[in-house]
């Protein structure tokens, strides 16, 4: 490895790519602390007030409940539909394994924005028949956001299956388990770290989502994401701000945590 | 009988997914293609408007130049930053580690908004310019197509990381060495032993990223400012300002057939674990 250790100029691009990627998240910081009602950057005196809208506003509240709701409930979705699809592939290994799993993907590749369109055809299908699963509902949001991040919790596993030694499998069969026991004794327990990945990255990319939301929501069901959208477009609010240094805190605190104690693993291995 | 509960176990496990894909998005899809022949009378009309209308013409026209913008922008940083991360050192490593999955992670309208703070005319760059006393007016960086450029490589740099990382990691260390030993200069190894041993990554990354910029909506919405509209911001704005459902439809269906076609002809590119990091 010393042979290619990243010369000056590759490090001075992939500084300036560091910086790059981190400013628009540190360039929220000062903004939050404007005393102004508008976007600025704050002159001379700092001000709480748009931390304190966020407490005043029982909005807000709301809708970080409502994410969670929604969050919680989609990730549970997705997390148990792609891990019993992913036992499936790895076990039976179907001859059109390829097909059906390019199929599962779809909501990945496909733009969002068509998407969006074809979730709102479903919403209001459905909420032609029923009040409770729909256009503008909490189950509804959480049906549309199953949808559009199983996707991921399907290349997790995978991804985590794949590193399963077979012979193990092959062991357990061999000792006449049965196709139960060996999912549930056996291969599961092997790819848990996986499975509980794919629930955390779905779960965040339901508390994210927008794009499909914006489509399939109106007065109701207002996500954190969609409140947020609201303040963003036309006269931007800097409450905006202030849930953005909290959101950006408590993702880069999670992150570090998890590089640094990967890293600390690797080393001890060494 | 065992070859049947066998399939039948086969079906518990696979189906579910499936059943829920078909029905709660390739059934109502077809909704959609349906609309595009349906709305707002039956027939070809959309199409037709999609190939001869100006205005459709133009937003694919920008769309096309920007997202080829974007996929160069995007491939050179995350080649950059791709290489520290898989070649530097322990301390090196983790801080481009960090760099690429925090942004990741955030969202896409935090990570808007976070260039609205830096570019706008109230925002970071032009507050401090202007403090120093290098420009009198704001500079124009926002609600244009230079925001949406910016705005959009930052959104993709991570996703063009991951297959070129995973290229430069499975690179053979002796072939390196061995260029090394018959006396060829660092950079010589780099640009005529290393990055076309890359060149699967850098294409995978490249096809992603297009693919994942024609669709983009929320950020050219967010950083645009309506003067730098894209095909798929033309699609929501078609869908809830003019409500045009048909046109957005139509524009929808050439997305899909389109985006397909490319990932059909280059699918040896494409590896679905780079997706996630």
């Amino acid at each position: 490895m010393q042979s290619s250790r990243p010369g000056p100029v590759i490090l001075i691009v992939a500084t300036a790519v560091a910086i790059f990627l981190l400013m628009p998240l540190i360039a929220v910081v000062p903004v939050s602390f404007t005393p102004a009602r508008f976007l600025s950057m704050p002159s001379g005196t700092l001000s709480l007030r748009h931390y304190q809208a966020l407490i005043d506003n029982p909005q807000w509240g709301q809708s970080i409940l409502l994410s969670l709701r929604i969050g919680l409930l989609s990730s549970a979705i997705a997390t148990t539909l792609a891990t019993l699809f992913g036992l499936g592939i790895w076990m039976f290994q179907p001859r059109f394994s390829a097909l059906l799993i390019g199929f599962v993907l779809l909501p990945l590749v496909v733009p969002p924005v068509v998407s969006a369109m074809t979730l709102y055809f479903l919403m209001t299908a459905l909420s032609s028949f029923n009040n409770w699963v729909g256009y503008d509902t909490w189950l509804g949001v959480a049906l549309a956001h199953a949808v559009m991040i199983t996707p991921f919790a399907v290349v997790l596993i995978l991804v985590a299956l794949y590193q399963v030694d077979r012979r193990i499998d092959l062991a357990a069969r061999g000792l006449g388990a049965n196709l139960t026991t060996r999912a549930l004794k056996v291969i599961i327990p092997n790819i848990k770290f996986g499975i509980a990945t794919a629930a955390l990255l779905a779960f965040v990319l339901s508390w994210e989502e927008i794009g499909v939301t914006l489509f399939i929501t109106s007065v109701n069901a207002i996500t954190l994401p969609r409140l947020m959208w609201m303040g963003l477009r036309d006269n931007i609010d800097p409450a905006i701000a202030a849930i953005s240094v909290l959101l950006i805190i408590v993702t880069a605190a999670i992150l570090g945590i998890r590089i640094f104690f990967e890293r600390r693993g690797a080393s001890e291995l060494k | 009988m065992i070859g049947k509960s066998a399939t039948s176990r086969k079906i518990l496990l696979l189906a579910p997914l499936l059943l829920f894909l078909g029905l709660a998005y390739v059934v109502p899809f077809l909704g959609v293609v349906r609309w595009s022949f349906t709305m707002p009378e039956v027939g070809l009309g959309q199409y037709r408007a999609l190939f001869t209308d100006p205005l459709v013409q133009s937003v694919f026209i920008r769309t096309l130049r920007i997202c080829l913008v974007v996929t160069a922008a995007a491939l050179v940083a995350a080649y950059a930053i791709g290489y520290v991360w898989v070649r530097g050192s322990s301390v090196q490593r983790m801080l481009a580690e960090f760099c690429i999955l925090v942004p990741f992670w955030i969202s896409v309208l935090t990570r808007a908004f976070g260039w609205l703070a830096m570019l706008s005319n109230r925002g970071l760059i032009n507050t401090w310019l202007q403090s120093a006393g290098i420009i009198s007016e704001p500079l124009a960086l926002a609600r244009n197509e230079l925001g949406v450029i910016i705005g959009m490589t930052h959104f993709l740099i991570p996703f063009a990381v991951f297959p070129i990382a995973s290229a430069m990691r499975s690179i053979d260390e002796r072939v390196l060495l061995a260029a090394r030993g018959m006396g060829a200069s660092r950079t010589r190894i780099f640009w005529t032993v290393f990055v076309p041993l890359t060149s699967g990554g850098l294409i995978g990354a490249a096809l992603i990223v297009f693919v994942f910029a024609l669709g983009f909506f929320v950020t050219p919405a967010i950083l645009g400012g309506g003067r730098s509209v894209m095909v798929a911001e033309l699609v929501y704005l078609r869908i809830f300002q003019s409500p045009d459902w048909g046109l957005g439809a139509a524009i929808s269906v050439v997305l899909v057939l389109f985006i397909g076609i490319l990932l059909a002809l280059m699918r040896r590119f494409i590896k679905p674990a780079h997706l996630v990091g």
